[in-house]
C-alpha cells in the first residue's frame, strides 16, 4: 500500500505491507533512527512521535494510518540548526542518562508546553506518565520539562518555540 | 588550549554530559540502528512449557516460506557442537534445547530471514512435538525427595540441588547465640525480579567467511570479557572477535551474561556469510535473560537486653533456574552476600546457602547490585529494625548504638571484608536531623490516635562495590581488573580508551573529568572511547559499581604516568632542571619564578617536534589497575510513608537519602545516580516480580503484568551528602550507581511495617502491593 506523510515538514512516500507499524516504518522505511522501541504492549512510550502535534505511540498504529497526515519526530525538533528548548533544557537539567526514552520523552513534553508552557510538578508528571525512564527517577525529566516550558514562555526563545 | 584564567573544569564540577548532545538529537547509535550490507535478521521460537520433552521438530514448512534463509534447531547446533554453553558459574546451559525444555521462554529454534516480519511468520509454521513433564516451580518443591529432575542432562546430577556453601565462623555464631537475651528472626522471600533496561537485549553477528573476522555488534556491558568467552564457547581465535558494544538504553546487570541468541546468531552468521541481527522483544527479555534476586531467606539476630548486637545467622535457598548461570565472582556461590553484616559491630555471623534448579529462566544478574549485597542488605535492615521493636528501643538508637564507629575503621568484619572507611553516625544523624526524625515520631503517635497510620522506616546501609582485588576476584578465571589507555595528540586535545562500558552512567563525561583534573586538559577536549574490543584496553566491564573504583583508579594513574613524562618535557623546554618545575592545572612553572611557564599542551606539542635527546617520543601510556581493596560507600535513608488502612494502599510522603560514596567527580551524574536508584528500589518494594502459575508459566512477561513506576508513582526524594573519601583509592571515589537500589527497598519496608508493626504486622514479602498489605492487616486484626 502506498503510504505518504510529512515527516518532519518533509513529504515521504512508501509502499508498504499493510501491516507494517508506524514505529517501523518511521525507523526502517525512512531511516529515522531517533524514535525507539521499549515494549510489545504500549506501555513503555519509547517510540512515542506527535501525529498532527498529538502524542502517540507509534508502535500501536500502523504506517498506513498516518496516510496523509504530519508526523515529527525528535529529529525533527532542531529547528534552524538551534536546538529546541526542550533539548537543551534536557541536557542542562541532566533529564537523561541511558538516553533512549529521552526522544519520546521530549515529544510529550514539547505538546504538553503548547498547551500549557508553565505546567506544576504533578500536571508534567501525569503528562509523562505514559512513558517509562528506567534510568533517572523522573526527577530531573520533570524540571528540564518545566525550565523549558519557562525558556519558551521568555521572549526571546519564543522563535524556537513556535517550530 | 586553555586560558590562564579558565578554571579546569575536574573532579567536583557539575560538567554537562559530552554524549547528550548525540541523544537529545535522536542520533545515537543503539544496537537495532544499525543496518549493515547484506543483513539478515533472526527470530527465536521459544517453549511455551516450563518442562517438556521434545519429541521431535519439524521445520519444513518454515523452511520453504520465501524470505526463510534457515532454520536453526538445536540439532544443527549440536553437529557444532554448540547446542550447549558454559554458564558464568561453571554450569552449562542450553543453546537451543535438544533433549527437553526446562523453562517457559526457552530458546528451541531460530529462523533467519530476510526481513523480520517473515522470520516471526516462519516461527508459526515450526511444529513441535512436546511431552509435557511435571514442572518445578519453587526451590522448596525442587529439593523434596522424588521431585522431577531437571538436569537429566548432567550425568552425576541426580537430584535438583545445585550447591551448598557456608561461610563464617559457625562455632562462634552458636556462642552467641547461646549467650543472647534475645533473637529476632526474619524469614523473607526477595523475590525474584528483572533489571529490564528499556532498551532490550540484542546483537548483530557479522563474520566474514573469507577473513575469518567476526564483528559482533552487541548490546553488552562487559565486551571484553564476552570477547574472551567467545574465542573459549567457539573455538574462534580471539584476534579475529570484536565485539562492539555501541549505545545502550541500559543494562542494569541484564546486559552481562551471554545469551543463546547471540551465540545462534553467530553460529548462523558464520554458516550463511551474512550479517545476521537478532533483537529481543520485551517479553523475552522479561522471560528469558537475566532475573535478579529469588532467595527464600531466613535470618536471625543475637542480641542483649540492651541492645548490643552478637551475633548474625542467615540461612538461604536460592532459585536459580533451569541452568545456574549467576554472573559472579567465582570464588563465591551467593556473591557477596556475607557483607550481610552491614554497617554493624557484629562479633559472629555465619551464613549457609543452598541452590537449587527450578523450572524458571536462568541468569541470576545483580539487578543495579554488586553481587548480592541488596539480599544483604535488606536482610540486616529488616532485622534490625525488628530488633528494636522487640527491645523497645527507638529503631534509629539500636543503629547508632551498634554502628561500627569511625576510629575503627579499618574495619574488619566478622565474614572477612575488611571496610575501607566510614562514618556512619555522621550520615545517620543528617538523615535524622533532616527528616524531623524525633518529631515525627511524636507526631507519629498523635496520628495514631486519629485513626491515620504513618510509618517511618530507615535505612543503613554499606555497600561492597569495585570487585576486585585479583586474589579474591575473578570470572571464569578472569581477573576482575581493568585498563585505561591515554593518548595526548601533538595540539594538546586527548582521547581516553577504557575497558568499563556506559549504560547511561556518564563515563564519556566523568572520566574525561577525572584527566582533566590530573592533568589540566579541559573535559570537551578529551574524547572518551570505550565498548569497541578492537580499540579499548582490556578489562572486565561495568556492572557492579566497578566502573569508577576500577577504570577511575586506572585513568587517574595513567594520567599521572603522562604528567611525569610532560614535567620531563616542561624542564626541557623551560630550560630548568626536573626538580625545579612544578605542576598546578594544566601548567608547568619554574619554582619560584611563576611567570616562567608552559602549559600542558606546550609539553604535548613538543613531545612530538622538540623533545630531548634520548626522550622516547610521544605522549600516552597505557595502566591495568588491580585494586587493594574493595571500596565501601554507605549511608541512610530515611523513608515516611501513609498507610490506608482500609484499602492497603501506601504513599510516600518523604524519602531523605544521605549517601556517602567517598569522593564526587561529577556531582551532578552522582546525584542522578541516586534519584535512579531510588526510584528501582521503590519499584523493588512496591511493585516488580515476575512470577509463575503453579504450571511454571511466567506471568511477569510483559509491562502490563511486570509493573515499573512511571513519574506519577515515583517518590520524590531530598539528597544529602557527606564525604569520607576512599583511603586506597587514587581519587578517593568509591562508587555509586548502585546505593541507592541496594539500600532503599529495606527503608520503604521497614517504613511500612513500622506503621503497621502495632497491629501486629510482623513481615510482608516484597513487592508489597496494596493487596498484600491490606491482607496482613486483615490477618493480624484477625478478621
Ligand atoms: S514501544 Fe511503543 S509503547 Fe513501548
Ligand atoms: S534515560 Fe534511560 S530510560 Fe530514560
Amino acid at each position: 500500500m502506498r503510504v505518504t506523510v510529512t515527516i518532519n515538514g518533509v513529504e515521504r512516500t512508501a509502499d508498504v505491507e499493510p501491516r507494517l507499524l508506524l514505529v517501523h516504518l518511521i525507523r526502517e522505511v525512512f531511516e529515522l533512527t531517533g524514535t525507539h522501541i521499549g515494549c510489545d504492549t504500549t506501555s513503555c512510550g519509547a517510540c512515542t512521535v506527535l501525529l498532527d502535534g498529538m502524542p502517540v505511540k507509534s508502535c500501536t498504529l500502523f504506517g498506513v494510518q498516518a496516510d496523509g497526515h504530519e508526523i515529527t519526530t525528535v529529529e525533527g525538533l532542531v529547528q534552524g540548526g538551534q536546538l529546541h528548548p526542550i533539548q537543551a533544557a534536557f541536557k542542562e537539567e541532566h533529564g537523561l542518562q541511558c538516553g533512549y526514552c529521552t526522544p519520546g520523552m521530549m515529544l510529550v513534553a514539547k505538546a504538553l508546553l503548547e498547551r500549557n508552557p508553565t505546567p506544576s510538578d504533578e500536571e508534567v508528571r501525569w503528562a509523562i506518565s505514559g512513558n517509562i525512564c528506567r534510568c533517572t527517577g523522573y526527577v530531573n525529566i520533570v524540571k528540564a520539562i518545566q525550565a523549558a516550558g519557562n525558556a519558551m514562555a521568555a521572549p526571546t526563545a519564543s522563535a524556537a518555540a513556535s517550530a | 588550549m586553555a586560558t590562564q584564567a579558565e578554571e579546569i573544569r575536574g573532579i567536583g564540577h557539575r560538567v554537562r554530559r559530552k554524549e547528550d548532545d548525540r541523544f537529545i538529537r535522536g542520533k545515537g547509535s543503539y544496537l537495532d540502528d544499525f543496518k549493515l550490507p547484506g543483513m539478515l535478521h533472526m527470530a527465536i521460537l521459544r517453549s511455551p512449557y516450563a518442562h517438556a520433552a521434545i519429541k521431535g521438530i519439524d521445520t519444513s514448512a518454515a523452511a520453504e516460506l520465501p524470505g526463510v534463509v534457515a532454520v536453526v534447531t538445536g540439532e544443527l547446533m549440536a553437529q557444532h557442537n554448540l547446542a550447549w554453553m558454559p554458564t558464568l558459574s561453571y554450569d552449562t546451559q542450553a543453546v537451543l534445547a535438544t533433549d527437553k525444555v526446562r523453562f517457559q521462554g526457552q530458546e528451541v529454534a531460530a529462523v533467519i530471514a530476510e526481513d523480520p516480519y517473515i522470520a516471526k511468520d516462519a516461527l508459526e509454521l515450526i511444529a513441535v512435538d512436546y511431552e509435557p513433564l511435571d514442572p518445578v516451580v519453587t526451590p522448596q518443591q525442587a529439593l523434596e525427595p522424588g521431585a522431577p529432575v531437571i538436569r537429566t542432562d548432567k550425568q552425576d546430577q541426580k537430584d535438583n540441588h545445585i550447591y551448598h556453601w557456608e561461610t563464617g565462623d559457625k562455632d562462634a555464631t552458636d556462642k552467641a547465640f547461646a549467650e543472647a537475651d534475645v533473637v529476632v528472626t526474619l524469614d523473607t522471600h526477595y523475590p525474584r525480579s528483572h533489571p529490564s533496561p528499556l532498551e532490550t537485549c540484542g546483537c548483530i553477528a557479522d563474520v566474514n567467511p573469507a577473513t575469518g573476522q567476526a564483528t559482533i555488534y552487541m548490546t553488552s556491558q562487559a565486551p571484553h570479557a564476552i570477547r574472551t568467552v567467545f574465542a573459549l564457547v567457539a573455538g574462534l581465535p580471539e584476534e579475529n572477535i570484536r565485539i562492539i558494544s555501541p549505545d545502550i538504553g541500559g543494562g542494569f546487570g541484564n546486559k552481562v551474561p551471554v545469551y543463546p541468541g547471540y551465540v545462534v546468531a553467530t553460529a548462523a552468521s558464520l554458516l550463511l556469510g551474512r550479517p545476521v541481527k537478532w533483537v529481543e522483544e520485551r517479553t523475552e527479555n522479561l522471560i528469558s535473560t537475566g532475573f535478579a534476586r529469588d532467595f527464600h531467606m531466613h535470618g536471625e539476630l543475637a542480641l542483649k537486653k540492651d541492645g548490643t548486637m552478637l551475633g548474625l545467622r542467615v540461612n538461604l535457598l536460592a532459585d536459580e533456574g533451569a541452568f545456574h548461570a549467576d554472573a559472579q565472582p567465582s570464588k563465591f556461590k551467593v556473591g557477596l552476600f556475607h557483607v550481610v553484616t552491614g554497617s554493624y559491630d557484629l562479633p559472629a555471623a555465619h551464613i549457609s546457602a543452598d541452590g537449587a534448579y527450578t523450572n524458571k529462566a536462568p541468569g541470576g544478574v545483580a539487578y543495579r547490585c554488586s553481587f548480592r549485597v541488596t539480599e544483604a542488605s535488606y536482610m540486616i535492615e529488616r532485622l534490625v529494625q525488628n530488633a528494636a521493636y522487640e527491645l523497645g528501643i527507638d529503631p534509629a538508637d539500636l543503629r547508632l548504638k551498634n554502628f561500627i564507629r569511625k576510629e575503627q575503621f579499618p574495619y574488619r568484619s566478622a565474614t572477612g571484608f575488611e571496610y575501607d572507611s566510614g562514618d556512619y553516625h555522621t550520615a545517620m544523624n543528617l538523615a535524622l536531623d533532616t527528616i524531623g526524625y524525633r518529631e515525627l515520631r511524636e507526631e507519629q503517635e498523635r496520628l495514631r490516635a486519629e485513626g491515620k497510620l504513618i510509618g517511618i522506616g530507615l535505612a543503613s546501609f554499606t555497600e561492597i562495590v569495585g570487585a576486585g582485588p585479583h586474589k579474591d576476584y575473578d570470572i571464569l578465571g578472569l581477573k576482575m581488573n581493568d585498563g585505561a589507555e591515554l593518548r595526548i595528540h601533538p595540539t594538546g586535545k586527548a582521547i581516553l580508551k577504557i575497558s568499563s562500558k556506559t549504560q547511561g552512567q556518564g563515563h564519556e563525561t566523568t572520566f574525561a573529568q577525572i584527566v582533566a583534573e590530573e592533568l589540566g586538559i579541559q573535559p570537551e577536549d578529551i574524547k572518551v572511547v570505550h565498548g569497541d574490543t578492537d580499540n579499548t584496553p582490556y578489562g572486565l566491564g561495568t556492572y557492579a559499581s566497578r566502573s569508577t573504583p576500577t577504570v577511575g583508579a586506572a585513568t587517574a594513574l595513567v594520567a599521572r604516568k603522562l604528567r611525569d613524562k610532560a614535567m620531563k618535557l616542561a624542564a626541557h623546554l623551560l630550560e630548568v632542571s626536573e626538580e625545579d618545575v612544578e605542576f598546578s592545572r594544566g601548567k608547568f612553572s619554574v619554582k619560584g619564578a611563576p611567570d616562567k611557564v608552559v602549559s600542558i599542551q606546550d609539553c604535548a606539542f613538543a613531545a612530538y617536534t622538540n623533545f630531548p635527546d634520548g626522550m622516547e617520543p610521544g605522549l600516552e601510556g597505557v595502566t591495568y589497575y588491580d585494586p587493594p581493596n574493595l571500596t565501601f560507600p554507605f549511608g541512610t535513608y530515611a523513608v515516611m510513608v501513609e498507610v490506608d488502612p482500609d484499602t492497603g494502599e501506601w504513599k510516600v510522603r518523604r524519602v531523605v537519602a544521605v549517601d556517602d560514596c567517598g569522593v564526587r567527580i561529577n556531582p551532578m551524574i552522582v546525584e542522578g545516580q541516586i534519584q535512579g536508584g531510588l526510584t528501582e528500589g521503590f519499584a523493588i518494594a512496591a511493585m516488580e516480580q515476575i512470577t509463575f502459575d503453579e504450571n511454571g508459566n511466567c506471568i511477569g512477561a510483559n509491562f502490563t503484568d511486570y509493573l515499573i513506576p512511571t513519574a506519577w508513582e515515583t517518590p520524590r526524594f531530598e539528597l544529602l551528602e557527606t564525604v569520607t573519601p576512599s583511603p586506597h583509592h587514587p581519587i578517593g571515589a568509591k562508587g555509586v550507581g548502585e546505593s541507592a537500589t541496594v539500600g532503599s527497598p529495606a527503608a520503604y519496608v521497614n517504613a511500612v511495617i513500622d506503621a503497621l508493626w502495632p497491629l501486629g504486622v510482623r513481615n510482608i514479602d516484597m513487592p508489597l502491593t496494596s493487596a498484600k498489605v491490606w491482607e496482613a492487616i486483615q490477618r493480624a486484626r484477625g478478621a
